[in-house]
């Protein structure tokens, strides 16, 4: 039964989007949140990411966007008083929170009672030595480990677990190298000298090692009264010794008898009872031997997670929802599962269908980064897709990576990944884990590699080799039986053919290949492909994601495509209004990530209030779009142009929406068009218009705007041709990516070829873009909505950092803080203009520079952008349900947006990095985007909003002690002033001996030190020794980037100590320490009452 | 080679023929378990039957003698989504080479979604599955599904039942010392049953599903099994009979068809269920102490709660449907479950039974003892 002594919870989100800590905590956050609130309590959150759907002010009562630290916890703590804080939803981020503010009897003192998962639970889950008592307390294996800091300590461990092969991992390196595997006393003894010397804390781990062990994970769920039921099982391709989060991974396990599976399972409802799990979801990770089946457990996590959202999505069972419910008291028999609406929650989902996901890397942004995978998560995102069979689940998981495959391998693509491979080589990268491996895996198989072969390189468990294998023969038969046939309509060879070709084809699409691959197969184009199999009623069925393998009616439609018999019927709706189609972006990668799937879920949201019916397409299981409630119906599909004109035809929708899921929707959305599909809003062809640079150029003159020089360029020779006629420095770009993929500034001739060259290869044959470079410029972004008469203007938002940083990394602020009310009008008035000349229907961002008062145009595009989530909150206009109600005709007037918000408090955006995941990798910003998250700080005071961004991105400026400063020569005399501000504010500062002797001539105290290839002390040391607490580094210019500076960055990163890489950053940070020191404390409020105090129209509202 | 299953109300579902080439006639049910196929074919309790697997990938890990759960395989069919190679260190043979080994047909490459939807609308039909490649014709096929008899009032149980009377032993098998003589009747019984009461500390003799009462009391045992078996409760010849003559003196177990059996002794009814209970993870709520049990099932008939007279109460419930899965006698140590709680295959939540049983035999009262002993059952 519900507890009633409970009023208000206070749930703690997960933060920015890092890797290993994606939106699948937006969506579990978001479950529990309107799970709570419907049930009556009164929900309290706290999350510093504005991206996410679960920070909109209608889903809690009181919604924090602040810092998540125990600092303002506590002050929300005292604010809010609640009854009972939740910290199960939202990662290991808030569950190390609570446990933070446990441990500082916060809790206690404010009387917050800890549900879901008491301290102790999380102290024994968490708690390596405590973890492995309590498992070999209740009777199950661990795998052998333990640290040493000498060789001797190391060979004690080895002889403690006494057994070969064992894994050396050197604790805490700068480039995660050093480590290795022994098989025997001599090799041990060389990787543990070496991994000592390797670790900054000269510890080394040895461990027992599990290389090659199958893998698995249980998700379980359990009430108060002790019922428990597994959710799903997940088995990874990927052998141990892989992150499961970069792991291919397959729902349910396929490889596991009964026998075997009814232990892990019973074991893992154990496993929850000891470690205390009182209520909720947790789940359970096991390494299984595949040569005798002896089985270790490897950990647990007392809390839901990525998996548990992609098991939420593999079952149709909601593992947050429930969790959240559970939590408050009641038991599982009381719940109901949502899909049949007939049936308790208390049962496990049975599945009649594969699942498999697939991760999605972005090594590509990160050229210096090793791109082997290990025991250290490196995926940004990933897709799952669903199939009748193994097969056809592999495929269309690969075919929605969205990375320019049409499934996995036979697309024309494999030659360029595995071709150039010798075999000696290809068994190489067939025996080391990358993000490349299932397409060398591929190779390996046309190569007639056998399974075994496969198997004994990869470890991968034969089961699923043979049916890659299976994938490959038959592409090989059917290229070599068909390839080339005739196309039909071309004499009765053709119609013969054809006959013999139906049934091949029809194999091929129960098989999960897509459209693309048969065509690359056969010699044919893709809609030749679909032309002969909607000819021969070669076309799709739709089964029901239904928890129960067909037992029950399921009333709730969550779809999936296969090619089978039967096809289930669309469940009518009641809504007369028609029926829209929303197009997601797919897995998460750096560019794209929730902040279009927040605008697709406010798509849904708005529409479906609004009498449309709803029907949501993406393959991303960790968002919120892909929950079954957000929308009418959802299709968990690849969003590809095969596979959007299947649900498409079959819901006979009336319109299909592509410009709030990112590049995704919009790449296809011309090939959509052309099958007769109505896209809703701005022409595709518009959109495209937009990024064609002769169009652009006419556009700005005619409407008297001015651009940077810039020419476009098809080879090399054209560049070097543009780039002399309009100057250097220069940007160079490829056209239709996003994310600045490939971009980069130029600023010598000598360098151009080569970055042409990478540009050329990633634009896939459409033009380079070349601009002049506006140096020490402002940069916007401006977010607008148009319904065609009006344009509106949602808000300007002022980088901190200059021009020539992608927009995406800059921090940003809103309301604009240095522009001139000139400057502002031109801005709005450029904005109707582009919006009219483009006729713009729904979103458009804008990207301005301006340099010496004039406006210059960087780029405009006809989409939703990456700040629609952070403006609608900074403003409190809902702007993305704004554009779908206007896509679908509605005006701004009758929405009643006609009057721009400019908010009475500041708000800052700042991007977050992975670079912590990447040793050795430089930190400083590029055109290239390289971010995979945001945070927001709001304040009444705008430095204090600054700071609040800083530190929730983790980047805290610290309020005291050393700071080490080194400054290109440029900015040298800027800095001055701020450098002298923070020796007056008490700072220590470091500096080397160039800007050290410069300080130090302007009568600045300074402690110089070498540079880090020049002697000791130098940097890395003072921040090892804790001496420097805060690093502000400017770097050089230019593409030659100073290799001393990428290790002191790289280095500061690992050890946690803030960098600062621009001055504009470093003069905001210094507004702020000014500010907040006048305030004594951070001040915090809730999203609600900031809103509060805009001035809004009637009826605009969330 | 192809073959196909046709259904008696002229459904035809076609797909590979990758068992025995042979032919089968049956019931058709289907069948949600995610693991355990081998458990299943070789579960005489499928005896007459043609199994559905809805599982998407079939015959993964192979099989073993260790899993096997009798002696052979009862069923009339086996119909597959996609029967895989194996690939496990348990895996002595292919699931294909079982059911050739045993006579047994079976498809591959049906959408058995479409055919679990078929027959959950439907409810079991009954249905001749070709398979030993003649190129019999569809409309014969469905014409003979249509003049079989069935199952109903037919006695499958004796068909399957071991003619001997013979004590339980399993090489390898690790077993405490046994404290309780029970006698098992096997009206199709599961290996599963056996392992199970033999690690509670039961010597188990095993008779013959029509052994008269009076032999198995005078094999003076502690308690008596009334074991799970194919088709309706009511066509066991002399079950019934029999197991009166042993109510009221020596403790009763009664586990599937044992426990419809049961309710039939008693003087209750059973009742066809529209398409059975074919799986692992359906709840189960113990009455006696409001617990919930994930459990795994299979049966076509149940007893009916209100036929149930005084004395006897219904124990545990179906949370799906609300149907009885548990009987206990108020006054005397008798108990009975629909469910299976040796599993094999499905979820171990329920072996605390067992306990039960011994606890039962212990002289303790039924209903009380429903609820206890679950420690000493439960986990490995």
């Amino acid at each position: 039964m519900k507890r009633t002594d409970l009023k208000k919870i206070m749930i703690i989100g997960s933060g920015p989007i890092v890797i290993g800590q994606g939106c699948e905590f937006d969506y579990s956050g978001v479950q529990a949140c309107k799970a709570l609130k419907a049930e009556g309590f009164e929900v309290v959150l706290v999350n510093s990411n504005p991206a996410t759907i679960m920070t909109d002010p209608g889903l809690a009562d009181r919604t924090y966007v602040e810092p998540l630290t125990t600092e303002v916890l506590h002050e929300i703590i005292r604010r809010e008083r609640p009854d009972a804080l939740l910290p199960t939803l939202g990662g290991q981020t808030a569950l190390n929170l609570a446990m933070e503010l446990e441990e500082r009897r916060l809790l206690s003192r404010y009387q917050v009672e800890l549900i879901g998962a008491g301290a102790e639970a999380i102290r024994r889950a968490e708690d390596r030595n405590l973890f492995k008592e309590t498992m070999v307390g209740i009777g199950l294996e661990v795998p052998q480990s333990g640290s040493a800091h000498t060789p001797e300590e190391a060979r004690a461990v080895a002889k403690r677990i006494g057994r070969w092969p064992l894994i050396i991992r050197p604790g805490f390196t700068l480039g995660g190298t050093g480590g290795g595997i022994a098989h025997d006393m001599e090799e041990f003894e060389a990787i543990v000298a070496r991994g000592l010397d390797a670790s900054l804390n000269h510890e080394v781990l040895v461990e027992e090692s599990l290389v090659g062990w199958k893998e698995f994970e249980l998700e379980v769920v359990r009430d108060r009264r002790g019922a428990s039921v597994v959710v799903c099982s997940v088995e990874n391709i990927d052998p141990m010794g892989v992150h499961t989060g970069d792991s291919v991974t397959v729902a349910p396990a396929m490889t596991l008898s009964d026998r075997e599976y009814q232990a892990m399972r019973t074991d893992s409802l154990r496993v929850m009872e000891a470690i205390g799990v009182e209520t909720g979801g947790s789940n359970v990770q096991w390494a299984v031997n595949p040569r005798d089946g002896r089985r270790v457990i490897v950990e647990m996590n007392p809390r839901v997670s990525r998996s548990s959202a992609l098991a939420s999505k593999a079952t149709g069972f909601p593992i947050a929802k429930i969790a959240a419910l559970l939590a408050v008291g009641y038991t599982l028999d009381e719940l109901r599962n949502d899909i049949t609406r007939t049936t308790p929650a208390c049962f496990e989902p049975a599945l009649d269908y594969v699942v498999v996901k697939v991760p999605r890397f972005a090594f590509e942004k990160f050229p210096a980064a090793d791109g082997t995978l290990g025991t250290q998560m490196k995926s940004v995102g990933e897709a799952m897709a669903i199939g009748r069979s193994f097969e056809e689940a592999f495929e269309k998981a690969f075919r929605s990576l969205e990375t320019g495959r049409a499934g996995w391998g036979a697309d024309g693509k494999d030659e360029r990944v595995s071709g150039h491979l010798d075999d000696e080589g290809l068994a190489r990268e067939v025996g080391r884990p990358s993000a490349e491996r299932f397409y060398h895996v591929h190779e390996a198989f046309r190569r007639g590699w056998s399974v075994e072969r496969v198997a004994e390189l990869s470890l991968i468990d034969p089961f699923f080799l043979r049916k890659m294998e299976g994938l490959v023969r038959f592409e090989e038969e059917l290229r070599g039986r068909f390839g080339g046939a005739r196309k039909k309509g071309r004499g009765k060879k053709a119609a013969a053919d054809g006959e013999e070709l139906a049934p091949a084809v029809r194999e091929a699409k129960r098989r999960g290949f897509s459209d693309r691959q048969v065509a690359w197969l056969l010699g044919w184009d893709e809609r030749e492909v679909r032309a002969f199999r909607r000819e021969r009623g070669i076309v799709p069925a739709f089964g029901v994601v239904d928890t129960c393998a067909g037992e029950f009616a399921a009333l709730t439609p969550y779809y999936y495509s296969a090619y089978v018999e039967r096809s289930e019927p669309v469940r009518r709706m009641r809504r007369r209004k028609g029926k829209i189609l929303i197009l997601g972006g797919g897995p998460n990668r750096i560019g794209q990530g929730i902040e279009f799937d927040y605008c697709c879920c406010h798509a849904c949201f708005a529409l479906r209030e609004a009498g449309y019916e709803t029907v949501m397409m993406n393959s991303n299981p960790e968002t919120v779009s892909t929950d079954y409630d957000t929308s009418d119906r959802l299709y968990f599909e690849p969003v590809t142009t095969e596979d959007v004109l299947n649900v498409y035809e079959r819901e006979q929708c009336d319109g299909v929406i592509v410009q709030l899921g990112g590049q995704t929707p919009l790449n296809i959305a011309r090939d959509l068009e052309a099958e007769g599909v109505r896209v809703l809003g701005t022409a595709p062809e518009d959109i495209e218009r937009a990024n064609d640079r002769d169009f652009f150029r006419s556009l700005c003159m005619k409407i008297g705007l001015r651009q940077p020089r810039n020419g476009i360029a098809r080879n090399v020779e054209d560049a070097l041709r543009v780039a002399q006629e309009i100057g250097y420095p220069v940007l160079v770009r490829p056209s239709y990516v996003l994310g600045g993929r490939a971009m980069v500034i130029v600023y010598k001739e000598k360098y151009l070829r080569r970055f042409v060259e990478e540009a050329a290869a990633v634009s896939e044959g459409h033009p380079i873009l070349i601009d002049k470079f506006l140096e020490h410029a402002q940069e916007l972004d401006v977010d607008c909505i148009s319904d065609g008469i009006r344009t509106m203007v949602g808000a300007v938002e002022e980088h901190v950092e200059p021009a020539g940083i992608h927009s995406g990394d800059a921090a940003c602020s809103i309301p604009a803080r240095t522009l001139t009310k000139e400057v502002l009008a031109d801005i709005h008035k450029a904005a109707e203009e582009l919006a009219r000349e483009l006729k713009v229907r729904g979103l458009m961002n804008i990207q301005l520079a301006v340099k010496d008062g004039e406006i210059y145009m960087i780029e405009v595009n006809p989409r939703a952008s990456r700040t629609v989530p952070f403006v609608s909150k900074s403003v409190g206009v809902p702007l993305a349900k704004l554009a779908a109600l206007v896509l679908t005709g509605r005006t701004l007037d009758e929405l009643h947006f006609t009057r721009e918000v400019i908010p009475p408090y500041d708000t800052f955006k700042e991007a977050v990095f992975p670079f912590v995941k990447f040793p050795g990798v430089d930190i400083t910003l590029t055109p290239e985007m390289r971010s995979t998250g945001e945070v927001m700080g709001i304040d009444f005071v705008e430095g204090a909003a600054y700071l609040k961004s800083q530190r929730a991105a983790g980047n805290a400026i610290p309020t005291g002690g050393g700071v080490f400063v080194s400054l290109r020569d440029e900015d040298k005399e800027a800095a001055l002033g701020l450098v002298r501000e923070l020796r007056e504010l008490g700072y220590v500062i470091y500096a080397t001996r160039g800007t050290a002797t410069f300080l130090y001539e302007h009568g600045i105290e300074v402690n110089a030190s070498y540079r880090i290839n020049e002697g000791r002390p130098n940097p890395l040391d003072l921040m090892r020794e804790k001496k420097v607490q805060w690093i502000v580094n400017t770097s050089e210019d230019g593409p030659q980037a100073m290799i001393d500076g990428i290790l002191m960055r790289s280095g500061a990163v690992a050890l946690g100590v803030p960098v600062t890489t621009t001055l504009a950053a470093f003069r905001e940070a210094m507004e702020g320490l000014a500010e907040t020191r006048n305030l004594g404390h951070a001040t915090v409020c809730s999203l609600q009452e900031y809103h509060r105090r805009l001035d809004h129209e009637e009826g605009c509202l969330w | 080679m192809r073959g196909f299953l046709a259904l008696e109300d002229g459904r035809v579902f076609e797909g590979e023929s990758v068992g025995a080439v042979v032919d089968g006639l049956g019931e058709a049910v289907f069948n949600t378990g995610m693991t355990g196929y081998q458990e299943v074919v070789s579960d005489p309790s499928y005896a007459g039957q043609l199994v559905v697997l809805s599982a998407a990938e079939v015959g993964n890990y192979g099989c073993n003698a260790a899993d096997m759960e009798s002696r052979g395989l009862f069923l009339s069919g086996l119909v597959t989504q996609q029967l895989n190679e194996p690939s496990s260190w348990r895996a002595e043979e292919s699931l294909g080479a079982c059911l050739r080994r045993f006579g047994r047909p079976a498809l591959s490459g049906v959408d058995t979604r479409a055919l679990v939807l078929h027959l959950r609308e439907r409810g079991t039909l009954k249905g001749y599955l070709h398979g030993d490649g003649s190129g019999l014709n569809k409309r014969e096929a469905v014409r003979r599904a249509r003049e079989w008899a069935g199952l109903d009032g037919v006695d499958t149980a004796s068909g399957v039942s071991g003619k001997e009377i013979a004590e339980w032993r399993e090489a390898g098998a690790e077993a405490p010392a046994p404290r309780f003589r029970v006698v098992a009747y096997d009206f199709g019984i599961k290996r599963g049953i056996l392992r199970r009461m033999a690690s509670a500390g039961m010597a188990v003799t095993v008779v013959p599903a029509w052994t008269e009462a009076k032999v198995v009391l005078g094999m003076r045992p502690d308690g008596v099994l009334l074991s799970n078996g194919p088709g309706d409760p009511a066509g066991v010849r002399g079950a019934v009979e029999n197991v009166r003559g042993l109510l009221g003196k020596v403790p009763v177990m009664g586990i599937c068809l044992g426990h419809q059996i049961l309710g039939l002794a008693c003087g209750g009814t059973t009742r066809r269920l529209k398409f059975g209970h074919h799986g692992g993870n359906h709840p189960v709520r113990n009455l006696a102490d409001g617990r919930v049990e994930i459990t795994s099932q299979n049966h076509n008939f149940c007893v009916d709660g209100a036929s149930l007279p005084k004395g006897v109460a219904v124990s545990h419930v179906n949370l799906y449907d609300g149907s009885v899965e548990g009987i206990a006698w108020e006054r005397e140590p008798v108990l009975g479950v629909q469910f299976h709680p040796e599993a094999s295959p499905g979820p171990w939540d329920a072996r605390y039974l067992f306990g039960a049983f011994a606890a039962l035999m212990e002289g303790r009262k039924g209903t009380e003892a429903a609820g206890m002993g679950r420690e000493e059952g439960a986990g490995r």
